[in-house]
Order: structure tokens, then sequence, then C-alpha cells
């Protein structure tokens, strides 16, 4: 991340932030403007009256931030490289899919297939994540401080999930090499997914993700669970294959 | 797609408003589906009348109708209510089927009046005057057709009871299966919907005791498939989602109101919805909501 990037992290005051609000400007005014973005100044956003709109701040590739004041639609922030986005508020389907880099925070709940894809960056959600969390995953780091839903981690190739409440039905069904460490009940593990030992390699990593999404020192790693791939389904087995 | 709305007002001081706020949230849904639209309210009724919804083709004489068999009627567009003693429902039935049997009775009850039409959703709502509609809860759904024909026939809200209705975003996979074991039971259906079916499942539970929300409850036994239903009852108004939550659903309450829409966009014009706690109604979980009596 730029010094810019930190810069705006520190003021979130109205007087330097460019102010967009979506009651008089268009979404298309306010992601045309994010895509135009080069070696900007502007490194504080301000969107008013998100209203649920689908898109919002989506496919953005500038090292700023962006603040929603309100509940975002679907696929907010998707695509996002580099830009740091809160939310202040809920987040509606696919919040941060396929994200490369950067980070989305949301301060609510968001709905499902939260951090759908996502390759890189680091996914916050204050609140719970309703189904098919993580589905997908290529390397994105995600921190539920709340819980998540059914499906969640459902093949999950690389990254990191971590879930400070509950996780629920088929948990990382079909998983591939992404972490997932759960500290409360997981209704049931999916194909292929088991409870693996935690080692220090895997608290050291967790207490970083946990670290990023500024909960250093406040939940006790051994509080955690561990969950990976038994490796049996992605390698072709013939006795297997009912379960492909 | 589909979207769906609905309201249930806890406050009375907003049930002027209903229609008005509902006709808002049902045009924000218009792009969810575009190719008819329906809703139910439930408004004012009189002790000892029961209420029937007519609709006939464009030009019915709804007037001229309920001169002949001497009962009010208030028409609206190609929809009439017509105002009965209750008691006298079979018998005006027969009569409307003999005097014009052009015209459908669409629903009955108490206090419910259900319009549907064929039409941009918000084109919809102004024929029928939504806006100007008053009551305490009501239901919408604008339609974006899978399982059988753009008619209006096949718009949604279903009503298969009295006072009862249903909205359906999703498909039913088993539908002629149950179909065919409610019609054993004694059941009409009226056209060839899945969602038809799912609405005269809860009547039938119903009508066997049940609650709505236990009604609801064993739907997710009998009822396979993608489905989020919104139900209402005289005095109630239910949620449910399948099991694997395929279709989306937000609701909003505050003190005034329960709101329900299909995405969070339906529910941004609503009184103090930045107040409102906002959440996802989760998977096979039944939430209703009921009206003291």
């Amino acid at each position: 991340m730029s010094a810019g990037t930190n810069l705006a992290m520190k003021s979130l005051g109205s007087d330097d932030a460019r102010i967009v609000d979506l009651s008089t400007s268009t979404l298309r005014e306010l992601n045309g403007a994010l895509h135009a973005l080069n070696a900007t100044n502007e490194t504080l956003w301000r969107v008013l009256n998100p209203r649920g709109l689908h898109a919002i701040a989506a496919g953005v590739d500038a090292p700023v931030t962006i603040e929603i004041d309100g509940h975002v639609g679907y696929y907010c922030g998707g695509m996002n490289k580099q830009a740091r986005i809160v939310v202040n508020g809920n987040a509606g389907v696919g919040v941060a899919e396929n994200m490369m880099s950067g980070s989305v925070h949301v301060t609510g709940d968001a709905s499902q297939a939260a951090g759908a894809t996502g390759n890189g960056g680091l996914l916050v959600i204050d609140g719970n994540a309703s189904a098919r969390c993580g589905i997908s995953m290529k390397g994105i780091d995600i921190v539920v401080k709340g819980s998540v839903g059914h499906m969640s981690a459902f093949m999950a190739q690389a990254g990191s999930l971590v879930v400070l409440g509950d996780a629920g039905e088929a948990l990382g069904d079909s998983l591939y090499e992404a972490k997932l460490f759960v500290r409360g009940s997981v209704a049931s593990l999916g194909a292929d997914c088991i409870e693996k030992e935690m080692r220090d390699e895997h608290r050291a990593l967790l207490a970083a993700k946990l670290e990023a999404a500024g909960l250093a020192g406040e939940v006790d790693l051994g509080e955690f669970r561990r969950y990976g791939s038994a490796r049996t389904l992605y390698h072709f087995h013939v006795d297997n294959v009912s379960s492909y | 797609m589909c979207g769906i709305v609905g309201l249930f007002i806890k406050d009375p001081k907003l049930e002027p408003e209903l229609g008005g706020l509902l006709s808002t949230m049902l045009d924000v849904m218009c792009d969810r589906g575009p190719d008819s639209a329906g809703f139910a309210v439930y408004g004012a009724g009189a002790p000892g009348a029961v209420k029937l919804t007519l609709r006939g083709p464009a030009g019915t004489d709804f007037a001229a109708l309920g001169g002949r068999l001497g009962l009010p009627v208030a028409p609206r567009d190609t929809h009439a209510v017509l105002t009965i003693p209750a008691g006298r429902e079979i018998e005006v039935r027969a009569r409307i089927a003999t005097l014009a049997p052009e015209v459908a009775v669409i629903s009955s009850g108490s206090r419910m009046e259900l319009y549907k039409e064929v039409g941009l959703p918000a084109d919809v709502a102004k024929r029928f005057n939504l806006a100007g509609m008053a009551g305490t809860h009501a239901i919408g759904h604008t339609r974006m057709a899978t399982e059988s024909a753009v008619t209006t026939d096949g718009a949604h809200p279903f009503s298969t009871g009295p006072d009862q209705c249903l909205v359906h975003n999703g498909s039913l996979s088993n539908h002629a299966g149950v179909r065919r074991e409610l019609e054993r039971e004694g059941l009409r259906l009226a056209t060839q919907n899945d969602s038809e079916v799912a609405a005269a499942y809860l009547t039938h539970r119903m009508k066997g005791g049940d609650s709505l929300g236990s009604a609801l409850e064993h739907s997710l036994e009998d009822l396979d498939g993608f489905y989020t239903f919104v139900v209402g009852t005289e005095s109630g108004f239910g949620v449910l989602r399948d099991p694997i939550a395929c279709k989306p659903a937000v609701m909003a309450e505050t003190d005034q109101y329960v709101a329900f829409g299909s995405e969070y966009r339906a529910l941004v014009d609503l009184p103090e919805i930045g107040k409102a706690r906002v959440w996802e109604p989760e998977p096979a979980k039944v939430y209703f909501w009921e009206r003291a009596a």
C-alpha cells in the first residue's frame, strides 16, 4: 500500500475528501471517476446515499480510500486492486468478489458469496456473512467477526478464511489449499474437508490475519480450530468417481 | 429472476401510506421482473361482509354487473371489488358465472384485495392506483416468467384460500406431484403455475388447523425446489427461503413496520430506513408476524 493510502486511513475528515452523493450523481459517474484515477492526490473518497445500488466502486485500480456511508447492493468493491474500501453498513451479494489486492471492510453484515473467487487483498466483515462466503477463493484473506453461512469456502483454492463465530453446513466442501480457521462451532464439514492440527506456523498465520483485521490481541488463538483439505478428491481416483 | 416486496405495518399511523410505500418498492423491482406484476392489499373490512376481487377483460362493465347482482362494486381498471354479505359467496359466485362468464373471481376474503396484470410493474401499479390504497399489510411481485407463460393468470400473487395469498421467487421441482395430491384432497387450482401449488399447499395445511408458521414449517418437508415465499393472511405476514437460499431476500424492521425486499434497493425509500434493523433472512427458517387480534 502506498503512503497516500496510509494518510487517508488517518484522516477521515470531510475537508480533504472528494464527496460523491449518489442521490445526485449517477453510479456510472462515480465508477467512471474512480476508474480514471491515476497518480492522484484525491486519495479519500466518500460516497453518500448508496441506496443499495449494485457494483459501487467495482473495478477500482488506484491506491485510494473509498468510504461508503450506507448499505450497498451486489458486487461492491468487485475486482478491487489497491483501494481500501469501507462500507459503513451491510453489503449485498458478492462483496469484494474477485478482489486482487487492497482491502474491503464491511461494518455490518454481508450477503452471499462474499469474497468469491478473490485473488488477493483482505476482506473484513464485522457482522455475519451468509452462504458461500469465500466460494472458490484463490488467495484472498477473509476475516469474518460474526458467523458464516452454509457452503462457505466451497472449492476454495488458496488464501485464508478466519471466522470468529460459527460456520454453517458443508464448510470447505471440495476444498483445495485454502486455510480455514473457525473459533465457534461448525455445523458440518463438506466433502474432503477435515479438521487439521494447529501447528505453530498456522498459529502465526492466524495471528497475522487477525492483526491485519485490527484484532491483534483481542481474541485467543487457542480458541480456533483449523480445517483443510484431506486431498483425496482433487487428484483423480476412480474410486471417488461418484463424489466428483 | 422475479422481485418480491412486502410491507407489514405495526404503527397504525402508517396504514394510510401502505399503498404508496408498496408502490415505490414495486417500482424499484421492475428490473427484476418486467413481464407482469401483482399485489395483494389487506385493507378495511366490514363485519359480516366478504370482498370478492373480480377480474374481467378490458372494458368489462363492472358497475352494470354489480347493479344486476344488487351488490356494491368498486371497479379499478380490469379488476373490481364486490362486497357481499358473508354466507352468500357460493350463490354470488354462481350468479357471476352465469351473468358474466368472462369474469373470474380471483380472491375472496374479509380484507384482502388482489390485483395483477401483464405489463411493466410501475404501469400496473398506476393502473390500479396502488399508491392510493390503505391497509395493514401488503405483498407485491414483479415477474420474470420461468415455469409458465406470461399471462395474467400466471402473475402473482396467488390466492387459494380466504384472505390468503402467496408470492414466489424461484421454481418448484415437485409441483406436479404435490398438485396431484392436493387435487385428490379436493383443492381446485386455476392455473398450471408451480407457485399456485405452493399457495394451495399452505391453504390446505391451514385448513387442517395449522397456523401460518406451522404451515410454512411443513412446506420445508413437502416442497422441493428453489423458493423465497412471502405469504399473507388476514392477520399475518410470513417469509420462508429454501434450505440453500437460492433466491435473494432482505428484511428491515423498525417500530413502525416490517418490510421485505428481494434486494435492499427496494427498501431505501421506507420511513426511517437508516435506523431500521436490516438483515438477510436465514435459509429454512420461518419468519412470521401476526397482528394482535
